[in-house]
């Protein structure tokens, strides 16, 4: 009897609901966009909520300059399909601002750096909400995140003190100078994402698909071959039939072998699979604890 | 074990709490559900078992698996809701996680709030325990309509029929008190996976259903309140451009009935009345919309409605009025202040208030009204009075969750310090 008996479209109206909240809660929200899925999707749903209007909010992309290229030539597509403005910040500025001192030696990588640009983008365009694609069941510190996540005045989330959240009612009061970190994906899975880009028929870039790519192998990861990766003196690479299951930059986004070339593929084998995404993380290796860490002093 | 994970999208969303203490084997039931239904994965499992290895634990601690935060690994306890999802064939599933220590009431609160069903744990050993009852009592204020109670480690009891209904029949005499529709008992192992997903072969006298089979199964359309429309206006989409000149829309997320386009509506404050237009989503036009459901919503008249106005039907009115009786579950270190001012949320619409009187708190152990005792402090339950700033446009809790529901913030630290149910 009812339109939304359908779980997906449950979570759809849940996360639209959370996005104009967004936008009649604040005064200036951006939405942090990397090219992968769930920011894709995050950003689709946002040109439903306020259709037929624009999206009130950009689209910021901190870029780290160690990007797929197929990623900015999605992005770019994307923004005009879906008539969004889009603000990019660079890593690579901080690096020559001296804001950041750059990693050095093998799994040298710029993920961490990031932090830095995001938050000095925050101060100088005076943000004070910033949407972002992150979903509970990814890891285990964002099992524990809010849909309105308050950081202080350093950008900092403290886990111990977060505001109770109850029922549909998103408490977004802040002092000058904090703000909030709001995630309208909290509810969604992995395959609750690719289910839906399927039935909505959204496209999304090649890197997902299975392809040839040339890979290193290193800590039971497949990381792409490139100009940014240092190899070992006993690396070699070696071409390999592969997809992205999640798409980063590019020293710290490993590839899973797979023969998955269509959406139905990449559904049935993210329905079947016994490793989650965040395993093909680098980034998340670095200790048992390292998104709460990186979270805790501003990440994403 | 069969793969539950294939499916197609014609699923419904069931959200649900699990309540118990540490003992009561908690975090084994969910671990073995999550991994019965094939929702634990394999880099997950492994890294919980490195963890427990190093903590020189003998066995897989699944509360590793809820136990994300560094504080929470360190001293053994959990701090917070966690949320775990898996999905079946059948639905897909949201749980709410919440600490069994005693600071609960908080968190459960919280976690309940969102939830349609939730699942108490009773150590068969032990039976009934003032932790059962808090929970109990906790599900039904918060408005939860069914509850299984999963009557644990029958494996260690000989699997006794007797026992079973010995729990069971106390457990009834103390919950008709309450006011909880639905309540259903599972006498499990979960430990052994007894009638977690598999109809045990320990106890043949049982002829229920399974927990995963009830879960599944249950329906819970019905919560929603289907009859009286309410609809408060979140935010208003005004193009601006050639193409849609004279477009606005209200948008927002039905709270309660089903609108339809053509009906007549009535606004809140202003009591102007005019005609549905349309009903719209980015997806195109719908012909109606019932709870849930984020829509715009566009009239025939050319009225003035802002965030916070509310459309109703005219002769179903929801209450309007400044002077509101709550129950009020506390949620922070610093105790109600008796005469403060604290600002409040409301369904879109924001306001602030002064606390007018503290009628009683509740023994969440005996159900006894205290009407000596009116401190309020962290995980204390009582009935007050507020008086608003502005009307706010609201109806009984257990009427509608959505428009009956208020949160109060300290205004100087900006932290949600109280949920209230209004009455």
């Amino acid at each position: 009897m009812l339109a939304n008996n359908n779980y997906l479209k449950e979570l759809e109206s849940e996360s639209i609901y959370v996005l104009r909240e967004v936008a009649a809660q604040f005064e200036r929200s951006a939405l942090l966009f990397s090219g992968g899925k769930d920011s894709i999707v995050l950003s689709y749903l946002a040109s439903k909520a306020f259709a037929p209007a624009k999206i009130p909010f950009p689209l910021m992309h901190i870029d780290t300059g160690h990007n797929f290229p197929e990623t900015l030539e999605y992005r770019d597509k994307w923004v005009e399909r879906i008539v969004a403005r889009l603000v990019i910040r660079y890593v690579q500025d901080s690096i020559d601002k001296g804001r950041v001192q750059e990693e050095t030696g093998y799994n040298a990588s710029r993920n961490v750096l990031q932090t830095v640009t995001l938050l000095d983008a925050i101060e100088e365009l005076k943000l004070d909400a910033c949407l972002g694609g992150a979903r509970r069941d990814e890891e285990k510190a964002r099992a524990k995140e809010r849909f309105f996540s308050h950081r202080d005045e350093f950008g900092q989330w403290n886990p111990k003190n977060q505001r109770p959240e109850l029922w549909d009612l998103y408490n977004g009061r802040k002092n000058m100078g904090e703000h909030f970190r709001v995630f309208p994906l909290s509810n969604w899975t992995e395959l609750d994402i690719w289910q839906y880009i399927k039935l909505e028929n959204i496209p999304v870039p090649a890197l997902y698909f299975s392809h040839e790519r040339e890979v290193v192998e290193r800590n039971g990861q497949l990381l792409a071959k490139s100009a940014y990766l240092n190899l070992r003196e006993n690396e070699e690479s070696k071409t390999m039939q592969v997809r992205f299951r999640t798409i980063g930059d590019m020293t710290c986004t490993g590839a899973v072998p797979s023969s998955a070339s269509t959406i139905d593929e990449i559904v049935a084998e993210v329905a079947a699979s016994r490793v989650t995404e965040r395993g093909t993380r680098a980034d998340d290796k670095r200790s048992d604890t390292a998104m709460e860490d990186r979270k805790k002093v501003g990440y994403f | 074990m069969s793969n539950h994970k294939f499916s197609t999208p014609q699923r419904s969303l069931l959200r649900f709490i699990t309540a118990g203490s540490v003992d009561d084997g908690k975090s084994t039931l969910i671990g073995r559900l999550l991994y019965d239904a094939r929702s634990i994965f394999e880099d997950q499992y492994e890294a919980i078992k490195q963890s427990s290895r190093q903590r020189g634990e003998a066995q897989v601690n699944l509360a590793l698996l809820t136990d994300g935060l560094r504080a929470e690994r360190e001293q053994g306890i959990t701090i917070d809701v966690a949320y775990r999802y898996f999905s079946t064939s059948q639905r897909k599933f949201i749980i709410a996680d919440t600490p069994g220590h005693i600071q609960y009431t908080r968190n459960m609160v919280t976690g309940a709030s969102s939830a349609n069903l939730a699942v108490i744990l009773i150590d068969a050993r032990h039976g009934i325990t003032e932790q059962t009852r808090r929970h109990s009592l906790i599900a039904s204020l918060i408005g939860i309509k069914h509850v299984l109670v999963c009557i644990n480690k029958m494996d260690m009891v000989g699997f006794s029929k007797e026992v079973f209904e010995k729990i069971r029949s106390e457990y009834e005499q103390f919950s008709s008190k309450l006011q909880i529709v639905d309540v259903q008992f599972i006498p499990i192992s979960a430990l052994g996976g007894d009638n977690i997903v598999e109809k045990s072969a320990n106890m043949p006298w049982y002829g229920g259903s399974t927990l995963l089979y009830i879960l599944e199964n249950i329906h819970v359309a019905g919560d929603e309140n289907l009859i009286d429309c309410r609809f408060p206006v979140q935010y208003v989409i005004r193009p601006q451009n050639d193409k849609h000149h004279d477009y606005r829309g209200y948008a927002g997320k039905v709270a309660g009935g089903i609108f339809k386009k053509g009906d007549t509506i009535m606004v809140f404050p202003s009591g102007v009345v005019s005609k549905i237009k349309s009903i719209e989503t980015a997806d195109g036009e719908l012909k109606e919309a019932g709870p849930g459901t984020s829509v715009t919503i566009l009239l025939e008249d050319d009225v003035d409605i802002s965030r916070g106005d509310m459309l109703v039907r005219e002769n179903n009115q929801s209450s309007v009025g400044r002077d509101i009786d709550i129950m009020v579950c506390w949620l922070n270190e610093k105790k109600l202040i008796p005469g403060g001012k604290y600002a409040v949320k409301h369904t879109t619409h924001d306001a602030r208030c002064v606390i007018k009187e503290i009628h009683y708190k509740i023994n969440i152990n005996t159900l006894h009204r205290l009407e000596d005792d009116k401190e309020i402090g962290l995980n204390d339950i009582g009935r007050i009075s507020i008086r608003t700033t502005r009307p706010l446009f609201y109806d009984n809790y257990r009427k509608n969750r959505h428009t009956g529901s208020l949160i109060l913030i300290d205004e100087a630290t900006n932290e949600t310090v109280g949920a209230g149910m209004i009455i």
